[in-house]
């Protein structure tokens, strides 16, 4: 075994092309290149050295799918579900750990491969890892720790109900006791038991206390981990040349200069997808039609796509067979070169044609008729790039009979039947390997990148990974949507609030959630939408529609309060408190006393309306999304005569904890996200070309910009887990909007908020 | 292409390359030491930032050709087994997220402790600004950067 800790120049991790999954734990822990370097977190230099000692193909002993356990007693836990960033390589581990009942210190932490029979979805997405993972990994957990018992008491001769766990040891009343791994080998022969009984929210250990990143030390010292990392002998590099803007497609090339260059393998042109390719939900295309340079070396390729010569002509309206939702169906992506002054000019004439009634209760139209006071607002967002800090890449090795992909991905799930058709390979011949991934934010559900990478290992017949820059990274994007909302309100003579209706639209999906809250507080509610089809691409971005909505209907709330001349959390509290007690309609998507519970914590916290806090600048907004219920107080002041966001407040109730140290981390991560987002985030096009592609152009929130302080505070209650990375983002925007409005004396209806013209 | 003898992390190491390459693709591409990241290329984001005889450098917009005599480092040669202030202090305010910008961020923080023990909010925020975390992970490093000036 090599040092672990001498291997700075040693080549990454799982690199061998072409490994059965069997083989790969006996390849790499002979070689010492792989398997090792899971290890090196180790925070305790004992067990670690201990590791590095042991022959680990040979003397791992598996109980359930989730864990493997040596003699010596380390304990391997797989991670199901890819990592970005969220921390589901230590919360994840840590459900398991709770209920096989060991110490956490002697637990190590592996990535699993792609199987969703082992593992289950393996969906990182929609704040859903926690959630979808919380009984079947505590049941896995409980169940080894079952068969330990088993296996103990069958060694020892005794009933298993008198024997005891505790931080990986086995006890009997006799005195009898062993590590967890003195038993795993007769354990793992044990059968599955299928009721094991988890531990009450009371008893956890290891669950609601603060672990550290289980990849920590492996970040901090510059460790492989990453999909732009990964590298086998004999790998070439591609780059893709896509066309310079949405609605363009390829007309002819000359790549004679290009393939004159140092380094260069080939260049030439392909399709994604082949005619009448039935396109999932996820199978989202940005251009069809490609031209790709490989070569040996990155800045080689890069240097050589800069010799190419080529005509771009407008592709015009293209058909699309979509599969899916819906089942199957043709739809037409309209050809324009879209501008982004005329795309706002079409999304407000469509806010005035008649639109899809999404939900209606009571009679609005006479609410509105007889109203004393009505107040209509518009909002407007452009599209967002996601700008992860690793572009987009992905490793390919496609062979005549198999192919291994691996790379930073989302779904990988979603990934296996799309592979499978373009590559024309059988599904249980690709294997997938999820590699860290440096950001996501939705960016890496959508797999293009996946498939480009496998169609040129397949055409050039050798190893490839697929680089992105950042410039294809921010010009070749599947965006956050370009939306639009008007928000009625109709007060009476007394300043009641009597019938609220949202209209929305976007480019090219509508951002409205008809059943959330204000929806079952109002008698009289109206909620409709339009969308306009375009040939930008878009897809999830953190909190979809959500971190639109929250924007627009939490200032809109806002400003209402201000109308009825109540306090804007008050005004909140009286309609989710009709909510709970007497609802509106049967289809209300929230949990009214949640909500309530959020927004009392925040008050309480924040010391809102206190007369301490009276000078303060502070904007408010709570949101509901991903089964969560999250809200901030925001404080701001002006700084270097800017808008600044000085303090922040925040309060969430996403049931049980896992980890409350990295749940912090995560929330504080998201309100800085939230206000670099609302105050600079803008992708605008200018005849179909983005018009941002580096971070020169896009203004991304820097060091100096992040509040001083963020407080998090997180309801305590016994809830199943429901999201955490989404559900913090959207309110952000809507705190954000109404502190600008109390510094600055206006309202902002339109992000970015940094370069709008305020409307008076 | 030119052969070069670079310095780096206190080894000598022979690379033969086209004079116009990056040191960032140096390390990563020809010698394998993919720690040093590449987020932009154009050193406006600071993940591939290095130290060139202790002075935080993007590594991304710098030929190889102009490093000369002088020392590279790199995340992977800022100490043996995480030991410096700086990784220590991310360890224990459990700075990371996604992680990717992190090995970039170290980097610059080392370097300005060096020059500056000392370093008020105000010298954190001009030294760190050139470093992009998308997670928004800036909090804890400006409180890591306040432990390790304390250690």
């Amino acid at each position: 075994m090599e040092n672990i800790n001498n291997d700075s120049t040693q080549a990454p991790p799982s690199g061998a092309g072409g490994l059965s999954r069997r083989s790969f734990l006996k390849s790499s822990a002979l070689t010492g290149g792989g398997l090792m370097l899971s290890f090196s977190w180790f925070s305790e230099a004992k067990a670690a050295e201990k590791l590095s000692e042991l022959n680990l193909a040979e003397t791992w002993s598996e109980l359930t799918g989730y864990i493997k356990i040596t003699p010596e007693n380390v304990i391997k836990i797989f991670c199901p579900n890819p990592e970005f960033g969220q921390n589901v390589m230590t919360s994840l581990p840590m459900m398991v750990a709770e209920e096989l009942d060991c110490d956490w210190k002697n637990v190590v932490v592996e990535m699993g491969t792609h199987d969703n029979v082992k593992f289950g979805a393996q969906f990182t997405g929609g704040s859903n890892s926690v959630r979808m993972y919380w009984k079947p990994l505590r049941a896995a957990g409980a169940s080894a720790r079952q068969m330990l018992i088993e296996a103990a008491a069958q060694t020892w001769a005794v009933p298993a109900s008198e024997i005891s766990t505790k931080a990986g040891v086995l006890s009997h009343k006799s005195g009898k006791s062993a590590k967890y791994g003195q038993m795993a080998s007769k354990a793992a022969t044990i059968a599955v038991p299928k009721d094991a009984k988890t531990k009450a929210v009371k008893d956890f250990t290891i669950i609601s206390k603060s672990k550290k990143n289980a990849e920590g030390t492996k970040i901090v010292t510059g460790k492989p981990l990453f999909g732009l990392d990964y590298r086998v002998d004999g790998m070439l590099i591609a780059m893709i040349q896509h066309p310079p803007a949405f609605g363009m497609k390829l007309k002819s090339f000359n790549a004679a200069q290009a393939l004159k260059m140092p380094g260069i393998k080939d260049v030439y042109s392909f399709k994604l997808y082949d005619e009448g390719f039935e396109q999932g939900g996820f199978d989202t295309r940005t251009f069809n039609e490609l031209l790709v340079v490989v070569g040996n070396s990155t800045w080689e390729v890069m240097n050589a796509r800069k010799k190419l010569s080529v005509q771009w002509e407008p592709a015009g309206d293209v058909k699309e067979t979509m599969m899916g939702r819906g089942g199957k169906r043709e739809v037409t992506i309209p050809g324009r070169l879209e501008t982004t002054s005329k795309q706002f000019e079409m999304m407000a004439e469509f806010a005035k044609k008649p639109a899809t009634q999404l939900r209606k209760d009571g009679d609005p139209e006479a609410a509105f008729k007889n109203a004393a006071q009505v107040i209509e607002r518009t909002y407007n967002a452009p599209f967002l790039a996601h700008n992860t800090m690793e572009p987009m890449n992905f490793f390919a090795h496609v062979q005549a009979d198999k192919a291994l992909v691996a790379g930073p991905i989302q779904a990988p799930g979603w990934m296996e039947p799309t592979l499978s058709k373009i590559l024309n390979l059988p599904a249980d011949k690709i294997e997938i390997q999820m590699t860290r991934m440096g950001g996501g934010f939705g960016r890496r559900a959508y797999a293009q990148y996946v498939y480009e990478a496998a169609r040129i290992s397949q055409k050039v017949k050798a190893p490839v990974k697929l680089v992105y820059t950042r410039e294809d990274d921010m010009t070749y994007g599947i965006y956050r949507p370009m939306y639009t909302a008007t928000y009625r309100a109709a007060l009476d003579a007394n300043k009641n609030l009597i019938g609220f209706h949202v209209t929305g639209g976007g480019i090219p999906e509508s951002p409205i959630h008809a059943n959330r809250f204000p929806a079952g507080a109002l008698d009289n509610y109206l909620a409709d939408s339009w969308e306009i089809p375009s040939n930008i691409t878009i897809g999830a971005f953190r909190a979809p529609r959500s971190n639109f909505n929250a924007a627009a209907e939490q200032s809109f709330l806002d400003e209402v309060a201000e109308a009825m001349g109540k306090d804007p959390i008050q005004l909140r509290l009286d309609l989710l408190k009709r909510a709970k007690a007497n609802p509106v309609g049967k289809n209300n998507d929230y949990d009214a006393d949640r909500y309530i519970g959020v927004l009392e914590l925040l008050k309480e916290k924040s010391g809102w309306g206190k007369p301490e806090n009276a000078g303060k600048k502070r904007g408010v907004a709570a949101y509901f999304c991903h089964a969560s219920y999250a809200g901030h107080v925001v404080d701001m002041v002006i700084k270097n005569g800017e808008p600044y966001v000085e303090h922040v407040t925040s309060a969430v109730d996403c049931g049980v904890v896992i980890n409350p140290d990295a749940a912090r981390n995560m929330v504080e991560g998201a309100v800085v996200d939230g206000i670099g987002q609302s105050f600079y985030g803008a992708l605008t096009h200018k005849d179909g070309a983005a018009e941002q592609n580096n971070f020169h152009n896009y203004r991304m929130i820097r060091h100096n910009e992040a509040p001083q302080k963020i407080d998090v505070h997180f309801v305590e209650n016994e809830i199943d887990p429901t999201g955490l990375g989404e559900p913090p983002f959207p309110p952000v925007f809507g705190a954000v909007a109404n502190a600008l409005f109390k510094t600055t004396g206006k309202r902002y209806y339109n992000q970015p908020f940094s370069v709008e013209q305020p409307q008076s | 292409m030119a052969k070069y003898n670079l310095k780096i992390n206190g080894k000598t190491r022979a690379v033969d390359v086209d004079p116009s390459t990056p040191i960032l693709w140096v390390l990563r591409d020809h010698l394998n030491m993919p720690g040093t990241k590449f987020g932009c290329g154009m050193a406006m984001c600071g993940a591939c930032t290095v130290h060139l005889d202790g002075n935080a450098v993007r590594s991304c917009s710098m030929p190889v050709s102009a490093v000369g005599k002088m020392a590279i480092t790199t995340i992977e040669g800022l100490s043996e087994n995480a030991a410096h202030p700086v990784q220590k202090a991310w360890l224990e305010h459990d700075v990371a997220q996604c992680g990717y910008c992190q090995g970039g961020q170290i980097m610059s923080a080392a370097a300005l402790l060096k020059s500056n023990p000392n370093p008020t909010d105000e010298d954190i925020d001009a030294a760190m600004s050139g470093n992009i975390c998308r997670c928004g992970t800036y909090l804890r490093i400006k409180e890591a950067i306040k432990t390790a000036a304390k250690n």
